[in-house]
């Protein structure tokens, strides 16, 4: 490695991940050759982690704007929503694929520790976390070793920061054998107008590093996060970075603390590229420059040089800018939790963010070449519907022979990786800390949590169905969003606004570019029809691995989260059946529709089909009806049709409650797509017998579809009169599939 | 009555704590800093849950260390009542206030979910005022809970009646299906010889809130405070 403040060539940068042109543009930008550090700083700013730089053009289509946000996309570390009585809820989902992929535990670790801190650098307090995670097999080894992993690293690291994690989703499938995925979420409550500003203000003004030291780990994540993963991808084990809950926590409360002293002049956490980013990205917000010392960076390890304090990526670090005089008073708070923190800089006139290492000037940079929305280079790439898709359309359902006996289907679905209950999983999690999750004891299709002090509560999802996204990208990702819509209103909650981790394959193939493309349009069409915008999340692409000549890129897979209002928590709808005779009613309409579904894939083998049928005014009529009939109050329960069907949508209510359904299928439509099919727009709603009536008054009222399945029964389980079990045999299956599948208890 | 709260770094239980007391319970109850040497004159000390100081040594261990253990101690040796709940039931084992340990459980994964506590001694402040051998439902949320002590330990425990609860079916049953971490003797919470100082691993502050679904743990905290009036008196 050069010397830091040795010239540099082409080569060097290229070695670094950049391309010629891109060392081109730096040196013209800065009117000279960079010295070793600077391009070190460009190659991090600019890599795709970073800058965005192959997404920025079809990201800025995503609607933006809606009647409650405060912040904007990009504006801050985090989307800001307002969330009536004077509170605000930030929040927001990241990817940490690369890292898990070759070190499960802490890759995941990580990400759980750097989507908290962008919640609470803006001075607002976790309540929750969500996480999406995405595996091959499960009976693959390799597999059950990234599980196990990754399990334990989200659990140990946020049970001991000690915010509850209240939902998220596992899915299994082939393509995801060598890429993993690990999207993180988190949303915490601030009051309105006490939020911190990641933007540096104020000449003159003392910049800080907080927290922990500041070490060799991770450098160079960010260029690691944007190239394919490869055989040798195992060498980058040195580029994940190692995470501390406990300093986390410290951190969490001293950052709380000082939020209300109002000495704070800016704050940023420092994750990808470190303090080069925070640095950067705090100037060019603000407009200003800065001064920093490296040499006064407290470090973890001796005779580190200036490029690696730059680019380190440890974590639990933080750069607050504090207003001048006020130093005394914020490092008391400091100092109270144990934490250390050193003055390194101060903010300047700028544009220049400078750094110095014992007084000499080994770096000098316009903030704004650096930073997305700024000099960071911005490309349009190719691209080119691949042939698959049309292929898919070629699908008939006629080929495919209703099979003998479909009570054995439903006991093989039911025990399904992808629709098994993820027990295994979530019992790993501290689900309950925080005393705000309502629906520990009565689940709802989203997790509902209480906002302390109010009446209200916010619903919150993530959901990404990435099969029907590869089949259809601008459909599959339409559901996606719909189908986050329907679980907050199916709770009794109104969609507020999505945040979204948009992980693809590698950018340059103009298929995955065409999949990516796809994903946006469908996205900003749900948005926009459900009044949800985008405030934020991040892409991730490269994941796929390149083994010998061969590329396999993950299903793209656009995961959506998504936050909701309940402006009332004591109208919160849940999902398990109350009682026995209650009636079932489907609301929607059941199509012959087997589409890639669990069944087609699982039971028949069958992988090429489109997606399910779908309608985005279908979609928003029946959640209306749904939003209108909890309302009115004449629901018992309510859970909507996703992965196996109506049947697993019934079977799901029924375990909740410890009851079982009688139903009577339509003679119109195949019984196995009646049944198992995923066509879109429906869910399963029980009415007491004495509230029928106005329940049919109300349904009657604007045209969506419904019909009456059957009845609550005791625990039996019947299909057309056929008898099927008892709901407590396949509550075993659903219960203990992912058990019997890791072979633990 | 006045309960006190002690907040370590790294506590993570203790704003749920507080919030079920004062407000829950109705209790007069203040924060109590681990770096403070006051207890405030309160009379029940707290040391709620979470991972003290990171908890990457052994569980309480670093936390048993802290300026306001010395105090905790003095209190508890005056006959001052304590009550540790998860993290601090294992600070209060490591502290010697409670015989015992608090092991990795038998499954080596940390477990967050109800369970069912059965209710042993009715002799302790805890117990007093529960039905003999009634059920509750509580949640657990540890990777280190599971009960450890030698057999003369145990003998002593059970023959003074110094077991509080026994983790249970949802119908009583003290069956191993329903041991969650491999307890001795699905041991989930114990009181030491004075009946002042008392541990369990579940959560009772958990189970506080009728928003939450769950309100079976205020009859625990009912039962500590008659107690505790009742021999003020």
């Amino acid at each position: 490695m050069l010397d830091s403040f040795a010239p540099t060539t082409v080569e060097n940068a290229i070695e670094l991940g950049l391309l010629p042109e891109e060392y081109a543009k730096i040196c013209e930008v800065l009117a000279r050759t960079p010295n070793f550090t600077e391009l070190s700083v460009y190659s991090v700013m600019w890599s795709e982690h970073c800058s965005y730089k192959n997404s920025i053009v079809w990201l800025k289509t995503l609607p933006k704007e809606g009647p409650h946000l405060l912040a904007k996309a990009g504006e801050e570390n985090a989307g800001l929503v307002d969330i009536g009585d004077g509170w605000a809820c930030a929040f927001k989902i990241e990817s940490h694929n690369h890292p898990s992929a070759v070190e499960p535990y802490q890759g995941a670790a990580t990400g759980v520790g750097g989507i908290n801190r962008d919640i609470f650098t803006m001075g607002a307090r976790p309540i929750a976390q969500l996480n999406s995670l995405r595996f091959g097999r499960i009976e693959d080894e390799r597999t059950q070793w990234l599980l196990k992993g990754v399990v334990k690293g989200i659990g140990n690291y946020g049970n001991s920061f000690g915010i509850p994690t209240v939902g998220g989703e596992v899915y299994f499938d082939d393509c995801y054998l060598q890429n993993p995925l690990v999207n993180a979420f988190s949303a915490g409550i601030v009051k309105v107008g006490e939020q911190l500003s990641a933007k540096a203000q104020g000449v003159g003004n003392p910049v800080y590093i907080v927290g922990s030291s500041t070490g060799r780990d991770g450098i160079h994540g960010a260029a690691f996060a944007s190239k394919d993963l490869t055989e040798d991808s195992a060498n980058d084990i040195p580029s994940v970075q190692v995470g501390d809950p406990f300093q986390e926590k410290l951190l969490l409360e001293a950052t709380l603390e000082l939020s209300q002293t109002g000495a704070v002049a800016g704050m940023q956490d420092m994750g990808a590229a470190g303090i080069t980013c925070s640095t950067s990205e705090m100037s060019a917000g603000g407009g200003v420059g800065m001064d920093i010392h490296l040499d006064r960076v407290p470090t973890r390890q001796d005779g580190m040089t200036p490029w690696e304090i730059l680019l380190s990526e440890s974590q639990e670090r933080m750069l607050v800018v504090v207003k001048k005089g006020r130093e005394t008073e914020v490092e008391a708070i400091f100092a109270k939790w144990d934490i250390h923190c050193a003055e390194i800089g101060v903010v300047t006139e700028g544009p220049a963010v400078r750094y110095f290492w014992h007084g000499d000037l080994v770096g000098d940079l316009p903030a704004e070449s650096l930073v997305l929305g700024g000099g960071a280079p911005v490309y349009y790439r190719e691209f080119r519907e691949p042939a698959y898709y049309k292929a898919y359309q070629e699908f008939d359902i006629q080929n495919v022979a209703v099979p003998q006996n479909l009570h054995a289907v439903s006991q093989q679905i039911i025990a399904l990786p992808n629709i098994a209950s993820k027990r295994w999983v979530y019992e790993q999690y501290d689900s309950m800390v925080g005393t705000v999750n309502m629906s520990t004891n009565s689940p709802s299709d989203a997790a509902i949590v209480k906002v302390k002090g109010t009446d209200r509560a916010l619903a919150m999802t993530v959901d990404c169905n990435s099969r029907y996204v590869h089949a259809d990208p601008e459909v599959g990702t339409m559901i996606a969003v719909a189908e986050n819509a329907r679980n907050i209103v199916c709770s009794g909650g109104v969609p507020s606004a999505i945040t979204n981790c948009l992980n693809f394959g590698n950018p340059y193939n103009p298929e995955v570019y065409w999949q990516f493309v796809g994903a946006i349009k469908g996205m900003s069409r749900a948005c926009e029809q459900f009044k949800t915008p985008v405030t934020g999340g991040n892409v991730s692409f490269y994941n796929q691995t390149v083994m010998g000549n061969k590329a396999e890129p993950v299903f793209p897979t656009p995961t959506i989260a998504m936050i909701g209002l309940v402006e009332d928590k004591s109208h919160v709808m849940t999902l398990n059946f109350k009682e026995k005779g209650d009636l079932i009613y489907q609301l929607g309409t059941s199509r012959e529709d087997i589409s890639s579904s669990q069944y087609l894939v699982y039971h028949h083998g069958i992988t090429e089909s489109p997606a399910p049928f779908f309608s985005l005014e279908e979609e928003y009529a029946l959640q209306e009806q749904v939003k209108m009939l909890i309302r009115q109050g004449v629901l018992q329960s309510a859970h909507d049709v996703s992965e196996g069907g109506l049947f697993v949508a019934l079977m799901e209510s029924s375990m909740a409650g410890n009851l079982g359904f009688d139903v009577t299928t339509d003679s119109e439509i195949r019984t196995d797509a009646f049944l198992f099919g995923e066509s879109q727009s429906r869910v399963v709603v029980t009415v007491a017998p004495d509230q029928e009536e106005a329940f049919i008054d109300l349904m009657m009222l604007n045209g969506v579809e419904f019909d009456l399945l059957g009845h609550v029964t005791k625990g039996s389980i019947r299909i057309d009169d056929e008898e099927w079990g008892q709901v407590a045999e396949y509550k075993d299956r659903y219960d203990n599939a992912l058990h019997r599948a890791l072979g633990a208890a | 009555m006045k309960c006190g709260v002690v907040t370590f770094p790294g506590s993570n239980c203790d704003q749920d704590m507080i919030l079920a007391l004062r407000e829950g319970m109705g209790v007069e109850t203040v924060s109590l800093w681990h770096k403070d040497t006051d207890l405030q004159g309160v009379d029940l000390v707290v040391l709620p849950g979470g991972f003290s100081y990171g908890d990457y040594l052994r569980s309480g261990a670093i936390a048993r260390f802290s300026p306001i253990m010395g105090e905790v101690m003095r209190h508890a040796e005056r006959g001052g009542y304590v009550l540790g709940v998860c993290n601090g039931f294992q600070i209060l084992t490591e502290s010697g206030l409670l015989p015992g340990a608090l092991l990795h459980n038998a499954s080596h994964k940390f477990i967050c979910k109800n369970v069912h506590l059965r209710v042993q001694s009715p002799l302790s402040p805890i117990t007093a005022g529960l039905e003999d051998n009634g059920v509750f439902k509580i949640p657990i949320a540890h990777g280190e809970g599971r009960f450890h002590a030698s057999e003369e330990v145990l003998k002593e425990l059970n023959d003074n009646g110094q077991v509080l609860f026994r983790y249970c079916t949802e119908e009583g049953s003290i069956t191993p299906e329903a041991n969650p971490n491999g307890a001795a003797e699905n041991i989930a919470g114990i009181t030491n010889r004075h009946r002042n100082v008392m541990g369990m691993m579940p959560h009772p502050e958990r189970a506080v809130d009728s928003d939450l679904g769950n309100s079976d743990g205020i009859a625990l905290f009912e039962s500590l405070f008659a107690h505790m009036v009742s021999v003020a008196r």
